[in-house]
């Protein structure tokens, strides 16, 4: 078990070297950045100091490695734009993406696993029906249409609820359900399905003959057997939830690191968008790994070399 | 006796002939707007500016779903809108499908440090946050239906390298392929003629599973505004100009959005449909 988890490690480790190096060699083709920078009457001569200050007249590949190493100690550059480092930057905006990630995680979990057993255990009745089918309509639609038309309804319409800001309570409630309502719609077909089948298989039929009692077989029994798939699931949503709020945190004006992001686009601040691309990747790659360790400890089938 | 064999039939396939025939709707209305569409979309008509849909106090029958800002037909826009959608669609399943079959057909066969290097690939590119990724992209490199398509193929060719690198696993140690090899078929004649066929029917599935896909990420990417966005309206673009609206005229927001949910759902039945019959080994 230590050896695959080590190797999967390592193996996380080598991918997120080759985001950074995808991200650093788009940067570097997108033209120079100093162009960007400099003010309209800047001199050739301002411009090629900025150059050397900034460490851009150096070759790539010392560029690239210097940028790696100084990564790993947590320094990121300077912003482009914003006067402040990029690490801090990003240390501002993180709790709130943290927040609504969190937010948003726990309320699809709670959305979607009772539902899915619930369903499961009455396959074939109208309410399996209702559920599957919106389900399905839920991860038809556009996470971010959804987004606005709960903004209608609750904020414009019935007045309960902000549009859009960061606050009290009331301010995560949109949000966090926007985020949600596509993970659950996901979820809650898998946990259907992963009930359904966990239900038919073999044990469940021993410990129903074994005498015990129903709850005891659905809650300890089957619950179990039908998590494994999930977890994987979940800690993917999960990723997916942290690293792809960016359009949430736009419309409802989070102040997050996706929307970090998206202005940093706008005004090409290359520096904060390579910090905010590979936080997002080790995140993602931190979660997956995490995911395989989880794995090991639920699944006592999962005996690795 | 017929009959019952085309309830049957029908029952069976529902679902998936429910998708199939929005499907070729929206295809339909698509290719022929020009004559579906009551307005042209760029039409505007200022003395009716966000007129509510027809069932709504003050709308009218002149405008079924209503209007816009600038007093532009949304039902025309919304049948437009569907050109760009679907043809950003259909681009990104084509070139998605081709990189992505490709890759895990090199991937599958060789094995080994062609496997592990394509791998790698497939991971990195799974890390990436891909919204950012695309809205960068496009943003450093213009925007455009080219453009869109590209990036929009970016986020689908993982999934038919896996599905195809899969396949090819499964086959490339069956007899018929060792005889192949063993008369001295050319390694890409056996490629292309023995090994890549058996992954068509996959290759399908996922082509109806990734237009859904692209449909839904052209819509995110233009709202942000880095989509195609120019006289031509995508449901995204539609989407992206209600937004400003949201108070007082919901409908502008709306029914861009019903168009590409309906559109994505129907992508996502005709998928699980394909999956159970041509493919059931797919099914999770």
């Amino acid at each position: 078990m230590f050896s695959f988890l080590s190797k999967r490690f390592l193996q996380a480790l080598l991918v997120l070297l080759g985001v950074s190096f995808a991200t650093f060699i788009v940067g570097h083709l997108t033209g120079d950045p100093v162009e960007l920078m400099a003010r309209e009457n800047a001199t050739e001569q301002d411009k090629q100091d900025l150059r050397v200050y900034l460490g851009l007249d150096r070759p790539l590949e010392q560029q690239y490695f210097s940028f790696i190493v100084k990564a790993v100690q947590g320094d990121l550059g300077f912003s482009f734009v914003q006067q402040a480092k990029v690490s801090q930057l990003i240390a501002e905006r993180l709790p709130a993406t943290l927040q609504l990630a969190a937010a948003g995680f726990l309320l699809a979990l709670a959305i979607s696993i009772p539902l899915g057993i619930i369903i499961a255990l009455n396959r074939g009745t109208i309410w399996d029906f209702l559920v599957t089918t919106l389900a399905m309509a839920g991860q038809a639609a556009p996470g971010f249409w959804i987004g606005l038309m709960l903004v209608v309804l609750f904020a414009v319409h019935l007045k309960v609820l902000p549009v859009s800001g960061y606050g009290g309570a009331a301010y995560i409630v949109l949000p966090a359900i926007t985020l949600a309502l596509q993970s659950s719609a996901r979820l809650t077909r898998l946990v259907r399905a992963s009930m359904l089948e966990v239900l038919s298989a073999d044990y469940i039929r021993t410990a129903h003959s074994k005498g015990l009692r129903e709850r005891v077989v659905l809650f300890v029994h089957a619950f179990r057997g039908a998590m494994i798939p999930v977890v994987t699931m979940a800690g993917l949503e999960l990723a997916e939830l942290v690293s792809g709020a960016f359009i949430t945190e736009t419309i409802f004006a989070w102040p997050g690191i996706g929307r970090l992001a998206v202005t940093a686009v706008s005004q090409r601040d290359f520096p904060v968008i390579q910090g905010v691309v590979l936080m997002s990747a080790a995140f993602f790659v931190l979660i997956n790994f995490l995911v395989d360790v989880l794995y090991v400890v639920i699944d006592p089938r999962v005996k690795l070399k | 006796m017929r009959r019952s064999a085309t309830s049957v039939f029908l029952r069976r396939n529902a679902l998936g002939l429910l998708g199939l025939t929005i499907l070729v709707i929206v295809a339909l209305a698509a290719i022929f707007a020009p004559w579906v569409a009551p307005y042209g979309p760029a039409k505007i008509d200022l003395m009716a500016r966000l007129a509510p849909p027809a069932w709504i106090d003050g709308g009218s029958l002149k405008h079924l779903l209503g209007t816009d800002n600038l007093g532009r037909d949304i039902l025309s826009r919304v049948i437009y809108g569907a050109q760009i959608s679907l043809s950003v669609g259909a681009g990104a399943v084509v070139i998605g499908a081709l990189i992505g079959s490709f890759i895990g057909l090199l991937s599958g066969y060789f094995g080994g440090i062609v496997d592990a290097a394509l791998s790698f690939l497939v991971n990195v590119q799974l890390a990436f946050p891909f919204t950012l990724l695309a809205i960068f992209l496009l943003s450093t490199f213009g925007g455009g239906f080219t453009s869109v398509v590209v990036v929009v193929a970016l986020a689908t060719w993982v999934n038919y390298a896996r599905v195809v690198r899969g396949q090819v696993m499964s086959v490339k140690n069956q007899e018929y392929v060792e005889a192949a090899k063993s008369v001295g078929v050319p390694t890409d004649r056996i490629l292309r003629r023995y090994i890549l066929p058996n992954a068509f029917s996959s290759i399908i599935v996922v082509a109806s599973f990734s237009m859904a896909q692209a449909i839904l990420t052209e819509a995110a990417l233009s709202f942000l505004g880095v989509g195609i966005g120019s006289a031509t309206p995508s449901w995204g673009t539609m989407l992206n100009d209600g937004r400003s609206y949201l108070q007082n005229a919901w409908w502008m927001t709306a029914m861009p959005g019903v168009a590409t949910a309906l559109t994505v759902l129907a992508g996502n039945l005709c998928g699980d449909w394909l999956q159970d019959r041509i493919d059931p080994r797919l099914r999770k």
